[in-house]
């Protein structure tokens, strides 16, 4: 049992990991009350912004490469929904479409229409003394790519800002209600924009750790749906940071739970177990919908 | 009588002024991407002229077959956003319709075709309401956003039909992973001779033409236009049931998405496979915004982006241009037209507000329409 535990474990820490990324900078992001539905077009792009960067400057920069990518996606969607105020929807559905186009376009253009298998140095995984010699989890936890220890620290930082600091008080208050936001002196655009930033480099970051940490190339449309995931992540997490973190863990327990399978010898169609963690966050949305809400003014321009 | 003729062709002729600025934006486009791609922009415009619209076999064979399901898509998308419902899970009940057609014309193939084939569209239909229907439960049940719910939905339609034709559907075989090819009785006709354009076409602009009449002429278009329109004056007037009315809307825009997917796979394809759509639930959403809601100028936007497709193939064989090209044009225009204003989105007070919320878990009406 011990040598499935292990495996488990290290596979849903992997799952999780761009999918947390993404998901807490989303959070911030619906927390001043916006919703960016072009997530999978930022996770995209910095998977991009990582190959290209990789093989020139190697793997933390590509990584830095992926953050700017994302932060790039940000800037586009802000110019029509924080500028423009147009409707953040239809914004975001363009802002994917987009990213998957160019990214697709630059890659065959680039690398030929063939999509030659590019290989690329990837970041290994970074042990942390004493830490990853704890019996049966330690190695999972603690033997991860760096990427993986953003998430760690984020999750309590992020806690700890959104309610703790005037400035995280200040994104609640633009989310919740602009006006009152603006009869405290705070502008909403400003907190807006930053927070758009913010969740672009988390989300650039994302597609850098699939590339980086994971896949080790890049591939048209390799984002799979994550950026839906991640926003299907933040409101099964209640739009708080541990409860995002928490919900980014189930997915990835979804769908590491075919190597449980995999290694108790039960065969079953691997549709099933692809298919699986969508239907889990359906189920667990509709169980947990109705205790908290999302910010006040989610979406309103 | 004479006043209300010019003014229909006064908007006649804006709209006509409007497509043509749009086919020029778009070529405009495909020429400036190419050339900061690298590519000889007249070889790819030939290329895209002669593949989409150049010629008689062009438009019949390749824009319209095209355009197709993406009309159909595209009213889908046009009832559900007019009625202020956001689902974006066309993708998932065209997949749906799909699987259910091909099920049911594998069984009903023998009979004859007057039977086989409206018995296999209307379970591609129904397949793709109760498709629909899921979220919209979630979301009248629960208040889970269908936003989200609808986009899940997609993923878990694809995975099924992966399983589906690698399982129980597969072909006889048992090689490639697709269905068997459909029996002669369960194709639609061929519209024009000589070409590939099936009655599928046919009902798509039927489609549209009577969403455009109900729509406009018909008491549940009516209210299904309030309600997306202004969901408080319809609540507080007691004019219409919301929940009902949004619940129906959503239904029947799963029907129309499931109904492309029987076309898909009945007119063009004649056998179920995973890629079967290459994003069409997605473009669809451009399509009804850039057809500004509206049944009619969708059914044109739909034509207009299959030319786009069709001649992106077309690119891609001839002048070496990645097909990608056209969603990177698709984007664009659409955000250029969002950027002009000319995408007024009737859902744009989107929002989820506390109180309508608990309201939901109470007594369990769809809440608030986004």
């Amino acid at each position: 049992m011990t040598d499935t535990i292990g495996p488990f474990l290290d596979a849903t820490i992997r799952t999780a990991t761009p999918l947390a990324l993404a998901a807490l900078g989303e959070t911030v992001v619906e927390r001043a009350g916006m919703i960016n539905i072009g997530l999978e077009g930022t996770i995209i792009a910095g998977a991009f912004g990582a190959v290209v960067a990789a093989a020139l400057l190697g793997a933390a920069g590509a990584l830095v490469a992926a953050v700017a990518a994302g932060v790039l996606t940000a800037i586009v969607l802000g110019l029509f929904i924080v500028a423009m105020r147009t409707d953040q929807i239809v914004a975001g559905t363009a802002l994917t479409l987009l990213a998957l186009g160019v990214t697709g376009l630059l890659y065959r253009t680039t690398f030929g229409t063939t999509g030659v298998a590019l290989t690329i140095p990837t970041a290994g995984a970074v042990a942390i003394p004493l830490l990853a010699s704890i019996p049966v989890v330690g190695r999972a936890l603690f033997a991860q790519p760096v990427t993986t220890y953003v998430v760690y620290l984020t999750v309590p930082l992020l806690a700890w800002w959104l309610s703790r600091t005037h400035a995280g008080l200040s994104l609640r208050a633009v989310g919740e209600n602009p006006a009152a936001a603006i009869a405290a002196g705070i502008s909403p655009d400003r907190v807006r924009w930053l927070a758009l930033l913010f969740g672009g480099a988390l989300g650039g970051l994302s597609g850098g750790t699939l590339v980086i940490a994971q896949v080790g190339t890049f591939a048209e449309g390799m984002s799979a749906g994550r950026g839906f995931i991640a926003i299907a992540i933040v409101a099964l997490g209640r739009w708080s940071p541990v409860g995002v973190a928490i919900a980014a863990l189930l997915f990835g327990a979804a769908s590491a739970l075919q190597f449980v399978f995999q290694s108790l010898g039960w065969t079953l169609p691997y549709q099933l177990f692809l298919a699986l963690p969508y239907v889990l966050t359906l189920s667990a949305l509709a169980g947990v919908t109705g205790r908290s809400g999302p910010p006040a003014a989610l979406g309103r321009r | 009588m004479a006043d209300s003729v010019r003014r229909v062709m006064i908007r006649a002729a804006r709209t006509l002024v409007a497509g043509l600025a749009l086919m020029s934006a778009i070529a405009g486009l495909v020429a400036i991407l190419c050339v900061v791609s690298g590519y000889d922009p007249l070889r790819a415009l030939d290329a895209l002229w002669r593949g989409s619209l150049g010629s008689r076999y062009a438009v019949l064979s390749a824009t319209l077959v095209r355009a197709t399901p993406l009309i159909l898509t595209g009213l889908s998308v046009t009832l559900a956003f007019t009625a202020g419902v956001m689902n974006i899970g066309a993708e998932g009940q065209l997949l749906a319709g799909a699987t259910a057609t091909t099920a049911v014309a594998m069984v009903a193939g023998r009979s004859p075709s007057w039977l086989a084939l409206p018995l296999s569209l209307v379970a591609g239909g129904l397949a793709g309401a109760a498709w629909a229907y899921i979220p919209a439960w979630l979301r009248r049940r629960f208040g889970v956003l269908e936003v989200i719910s609808t986009i899940m939905m997609n993923f878990v339609a694809l995975n099924l039909v992966g399983y589906l034709v690698r399982g129980p559907l597969q072909e006889p075989l048992r090689i490639y992973p697709q269905s068997a090819s459909f029996p002669e009785s369960t194709r639609l006709p061929i519209l024009v001779g000589g070409s590939r354009l099936h009655l599928g076409f046919g009902i798509a602009l039927t489609a549209a033409a009577v969403m455009w009449w109900a729509l406009r002429f018909t008491a549940a278009g009516f209210r299904v236009r309030v309600l997306g329109g202004s969901p408080d004056a319809a609540r507080s007037a007691a004019l219409i049931d919301a929940g009902k009315t949004a619940m129906r809307a959503f239904l029947l825009s799963g029907f129309l998405a499931g109904l492309a997917g029987a076309v898909e796979v009945t007119g063009v394809t004649y056998s179920l496979y995973e890629n079967l759509s290459p994003g069409y639930g997605y473009t669809a959403i451009a399509v009804a915004l850039i057809g500004s809601l509206n049944p009619v100028l969708t059914a044109f936007s739909g034509i207009l982006f299959g030319a786009l497709e069709a001649g992106a193939s077309a690119m891609q064989r001839d002048a070496g241009v990645p097909s990608v090209l056209a969603t990177v044009v698709e984007a664009s225009v659409l955000l250029l037209l969002i950027g002009l204003g000319a995408v007024r989105a009737p859902f744009s007070r989107w929002r989820h507000s506390r109180a309508a919320k608990v309201e939901s878990r109470e007594r369990a009406p769809i809440p608030e329409p986004l």
